[in-house]
């Protein structure tokens, strides 16, 4: 170690490993209910993950939530973006991860075809 | 494919150790596995949260739910509905004693939210065992303003400033400490951490190098940086083998990574450092036995002047703090003197660590700020007394200490108000007793304590604690006799006055402290032959009450036949003949039987 400022670097790249155990950031939510479960909430998540990691966006944290009781449009993801409504998706499927984290996750825009509610 | 999504904080202190995290890790770990999670979830060990009564405790980010008293069993089950499916576990949360109401975060929660965490703020949320868990959570930041933007002096001039004293007992002023070695005349200086943590009861030392090592690393190195040292050496006891093992790990991390060795933060400052495992005398803790030991010789303190500011190890400048006090140099440098003074009273800066033991509620460890009251710390913190009893005395410092009474409840702590009141700040532990403890009978803990760990170079505190102890196994058997008391506070000043170190003049303090707010137990051994808590035994008898109805299961379940009496008259007790075994007093279904006087 030669300096402050590499002190200061190394940790703002170590920061992304911990930042998961810090209350803000991007959230994306699976429906993980015994319904999405068998729609294949497990797949679209998976896919999801993968595409924020390869597009290496630090901050963004998964969780999962039960059945919300619109079964039929299982599997259905939430996307918050700090300071905007939430944005339900429904019937999401692995092939959609890329366009969701794209366009909502990155770009703020949201995907319009598969919206089924918003909500504060 | 490795995106990690959610940690599992696992406590690794060794209070959750004991009660079962490492199968509840490994469990946990197998099971995560087996479902095909390895790849998004990470299981982190982590250092004590302080909640021990309630461990083997667990958090879960991103959530950051808060599961209490987790057993390998709950393992499948935490795997399947929360990490697979996300929902929250309703029987591992806490429970508020008095609520009923369970709590999902950890902020939320009583027990922390009256604390200040600074010195523990990593403890139980980042991996000890990961340097680079610290530098994420801002470590080593201190040490490289230190180096790159203070000179000596002025790091020195800050922890004076910040009004930071000892935390290991007699509560020196910190800053003047390293002025004191700084200014001495020598090339070669030291730097000592003193984590020989003795005292019945304190584990705070043990949880800080168990649950944050490099915060007191960077501590230590600070302080080599500011007397001019280029060496140091923690002195651990034996009996705290995970805190060893995390140290070596940090040590060999923080070489690696430059901040020991040579031209640390390339300032052309060098430090290396170095552990000594200490074997267990209690009197080691004593600044100079400390050091003998660590000399390889034996621990017996030697009279100061000179101090070890002036001739410490193998007679060169040395400064030694606690573990405690080098934990919160980081905070000091980065945040600066004058944020870090505003916490805490006019003379006593800064937080403190309790450790909260006894007949309490929630054991554990309580970071709080300097200038609360005792009653915050035993009732809000603590959850009050267990099984509804009633408080009768905390008992603060250690051997060192003294107790103090329900109506001392609402003294402020510091430093000064403390030693005030008879007792001292010490390393802070609290012993907290109810109603059914004798006070004789504590201050004879603690002198059989400190008599066992005397050293035996003086002669007060080799031979004065003896005979304090043979006096006061005499008041506990019923033999006391008159002028005792008188005899026990004559020898107790003598020993103050004139024992060589920190251990023999303060032994006497439990005597005097209980003497002070407890003399009536004492007058009552001896002149009455009652111990009024009912725990000497030799002073105990049962009597039976007026509400006897003549039963007779009494006499039937006595063992030794002490009991007399015709059915529906009542019954009483032979004196002589009862072995006060109690039987008689689970058996009464009036509650007629009583113990005590």
């Amino acid at each position: 170690m030669k300096s402050l400022e590499e002190l200061k670097k190394l940790r703002e790249k170590l920061q992304s490993d911990t930042k998961l155990r810090a209350a803000d950031g991007i959230k994306v939510i699976v429906g993980m209910g015994t319904c999405g479960i068998a729609a294949g909430a497990r797949e679209v998540m998976a896919a999801l993950m993968e595409e924020v990691k390869k597009r290496g966006l630090a901050g963004v944290v998964f969780q999962q939530t039960g059945c919300i009781g619109m079964c039929e449009k299982e599997v259905l993801v939430d996307i918050i973006l700090p300071g905007a409504p939430r944005i339900t998706y429904g019937n999401v499927r692995p092939s959609d991860a890329g366009r969701l984290v794209a366009e909502h996750v990155i770009n703020g825009q949201i995907v319009k075809d598969l919206v089924v509610a918003k909500s504060v | 494919m490795q995106f990690i999504r959610a940690h599992v904080l696992v406590c690794g202190g060794t209070g959750c150790m004991s009660s079962g995290s490492r199968q509840v890790q490994a469990g946990l770990e197998d099971e995560i596995a087996r479902r095909g999670l390895d790849n998004e979830v990470k299981v982190v060990q982590t250092g004590c949260h302080g909640f021990c009564e309630m461990g083997p405790l667990m958090i879960i980010y991103p959530e950051g739910v808060f599961y209490v008293s987790v057993k390998a069993e709950d393992v499948p089950e935490i795997v399947e509905t929360h990490l697979y499916k996300g929902r929250i576990i309703e029987r591992l949360l806490y429970r508020e004693p008095l609520s009923q109401k369970s709590i999902p975060s950890y902020d939320e929660i009583n027990f922390y939210k009256k604390q200040r965490r600074i010195i523990l703020s990593n403890c139980g949320h980042i991996n000890p065992d990961e340097i680079n868990e610290y530098i994420a959570a801002g470590g080593y930041e201190a040490l490289g303003k230190a180096l790159t933007l203070m000179t000596p002096a002025a790091v020195t001039e800050e922890v004076k400033k910040s009004g930071l004293r000892g935390r290991g007992g007699a509560g020196f002023p910190t800053g003047m400490k390293w002025q004191f070695a700084r200014q001495s005349p020598g090339e070669k200086k030291y730097v000592v951490c003193n984590a020989d943590e003795g005292d019945p009861g304190a584990f705070m030392d043990r949880s800080v190098l168990e649950g944050d090592p490099h915060r007191v690393i960077e501590g230590m190195i600070i302080c080599g940086y500011a007397i001019g040292a280029d060496e140091g050496y923690i002195y651990v006891r034996a009996e705290y083998p995970l805190a060893i093992k995390r140290l070596r790990t940090a040590i060999a991390q923080a070489e690696e990574m430059g901040f020991l060795g040579k031209d640390v933060f390339g300032s052309g400052f060098n430090f290396a450092l170095h552990i000594k495992e200490g074997a267990g005398a209690f009197v080691c803790g004593e600044e100079t036995a400390l050091l003998q030991s660590i000399e390889g010789r034996r621990g017996m303190p030697r009279p100061r002047p000179p101090f070890p500011a002036v001739s410490g190890l193998w007679g060169k400048p040395t400064n030694i703090n606690n573990v405690e006090t080098f934990a919160n140099i980081a905070s000091i440098i980065v945040d600066g003197a004058e944020k870090y003074a505003e916490i805490g009273t006019e003379k006593s800066k800064g937080t403190k660590v309790f450790a909260l033991t006894g007949k309490i509620n929630n054991t554990g460890l309580a970071e709080v700020p300097m200038g609360i009251t005792m009653r915050e710390i035993i009732y809000d913190i603590g959850g009050g007394i267990v099984d509804g009893k009633k408080f009768k005395a905390v008992q603060i410092g250690g051997p060192s200490g003294g107790c103090l009474p329900e109506d001392m409840l609402d003294l402020t702590i510091d430093y000064d108000s403390l030693t005030a009141a008879g007792a001292m700040m010490g390393s802070g532990g609290l012993v907290v007793m109810d109603e059914t403890t004798c006070m004789v009978d504590v201050a004879k803990f603690f002198l059989t304590f400190t008599q066992s760990e005397s050293c035996g170079k003086c002669t007060p505190c080799r031979e004065g604690t003896k005979r304090m102890l043979e006096i006061l196994t005499r008041i506990t058997n019923g033999e006391g006799r008159e002028g005792d008391i008188a005899l026990l506070e004559d020898l107790a000043r003598g020993i103050k006055q004139t024992a060589l170190c920190g251990l023999g003049q303060t032994a006497p303090n439990p005597v005097l402290s209980t003497l002070k707010y407890f003399r009536h137990e004492y007058e009552a051994h001896i002149k009455d032959h009652v111990c009024p808590a009912g725990a000497c035994s030799n002073l105990t008898g049962y009597t039976i009450t007026d509400d006897c109805r003549g039963c007779g299961m009494c006499k039937k379940v006595c063992p030794v036949g002490a009991i007399a009496g015709e059915i529906k008259e009542r019954h009483v007790i032979k004196h002589k003949v009862c072995i006060k075994c109690g039987a008689c007093e689970g058996k009464c279904p009036f509650k007629a039987i009583r113990k005590g006087a």
